[in-house]
């Protein structure tokens, strides 16, 4: 198999390149693409990326494959690079550390800004706040989110304005807050969102939802938090 | 929050509203004259100046200049807003977004200007 690895030491590289290697893959096995990564870092130990739990759950191997930015260790060799050559980058539009290695400071400090956890100043229950399976129910297609930063960075208005518009991932972290019923904080979180770049900068573009590797749909959440400001504003 | 002082309607959401209404207005102006040749298949000059100085038909055409007004500065705004980055522009990027808005200000004010002394005949 061809393999095309962007590759950049900022010790040693002035600049980033594309390196070529070929790669002989195990007869009768489709190979996810950290397996394949795996393999040439067996070749060459400096090939740098991040991987964790090999199985979609911490989100650290988010990487652009074959022009679409997905999970290295959920996507098979045969869906992302079916005429054989398989071109590995870095995550869009954050600042690259080494070789397939980004910044993601500026994704969580958007992240940050939804204030992604519950805020509820009553008096707690005795034991918990509850929820009636109705209203947990809203939360589905939510909380899911592992923070892989595929949707946020293949998202052109993050890459116009990554310190002004949180980005599809906040935002759904956002919503996911809004929905919660045990959440009061409404009105303090969408007076956070209300100005013309935190949310409203998103186009509907829907290349979040088309990347997301757990199938969610960050433009929807979107949606709902324009229609919620745009309802509570008139 | 992100205050920026270029927008329009201070919020998002007035933005987003203006925006929407704005294009309502346009649409319903455009219907509204297409509509006149329409039903006019063999017009003539006399016929549409007629039509077209009714007050009311002079009222709406300026809540469509105005409309169009408001509807250029959101979006030209936002493109301005979008593409004008260090980026592409290097240190230049603020000057050229301030060109860009500057001259899409100044084109703005213009047709409109031109299109209120038309509607209001003060040429």
């Amino acid at each position: 198999m061809r393999v095309s690895l962007y590759r950049y030491n900022p010790d040693t590289d002035a600049k980033p390149r594309m390196e070529d290697l070929e790669l002989e893959l195990p007869q009768g096995k489709d190979l996810m693409v950290l397996d394949v990564l795996e393999l040439l870092k067996a070749q060459d130990p400096s090939l740098s990326y991040r991987r964790s739990c090999r199985e979609g759950v911490c989100g650290s191997d988010g990487m652009n494959i074959n022009g679409k930015n997905g999970l290295a260790c959920t996507t098979p060799v045969s869906v992302a690079a079916p005429r054989g050559k398989l071109v590995l980058k870095p995550l869009q539009g954050l600042p690259v550390i080494r070789d397939l290695v980004v910044d993601m400071t500026q994704f969580y400090r958007q992240y940050e800004r939804v204030k992604p956890y519950l805020i509820n100043d009553e008096e707690p229950p005795a034991q918990e706040r509850l929820q009636s399976p109705a209203e947990r129910e809203q939360l589905d297609g939510l909380y899911e989110c592992i923070l892989c930063a595929c949707c946020t960075t293949s998202c052109p208005s993050f890459w116009w304005n990554p310190d002004k518009f949180v980005g599809p991932a906040g935002l759904l972290h956002a919503y996911r807050f809004l929905a919660d019923s045990r959440d009061t904080a409404d009105a303090e979180r969408l007076a956070e969102l209300e100005d013309p770049f935190s949310v409203f900068r998103c186009r509907g573009i829907m290349n979040c939802a088309s990347v997301c590797p757990r199938d969610l749909n960050p433009s929807a959440a979107i949606a709902k938090i324009k229609t919620r400001l745009v309802s509570d504003g008139i | 929050m992100v205050t920026d002082v270029g927008s329009l309607g201070r919020t998002g959401v007035a933005d987003f509203v203006l925006q929407r209404a704005s294009a309502v207005v346009l649409a319903l102006f455009g219907l509204c004259v297409g509509g006149w040749f329409a039903l006019n298949p063999d017009p003539t000059h006399a016929a549409f100046v007629a039509w077209f100085t009714a007050p009311a038909m002079s009222i709406f055409a300026t809540l469509a200049l105005a409309s169009l007004a408001v509807h250029a500065w959101i979006g030209m705004w936002t493109v301005g807003t979008d593409y004008f980055r260090p980026h592409y522009f290097g240190r230049f990027a603020t000057f050229a977004r301030g060109v860009w808005l500057g001259g899409t200000a100044l084109l703005t004010f213009v047709y409109v200007a031109w299109g209120l002394a038309i509607v209001w005949r003060l040429t």
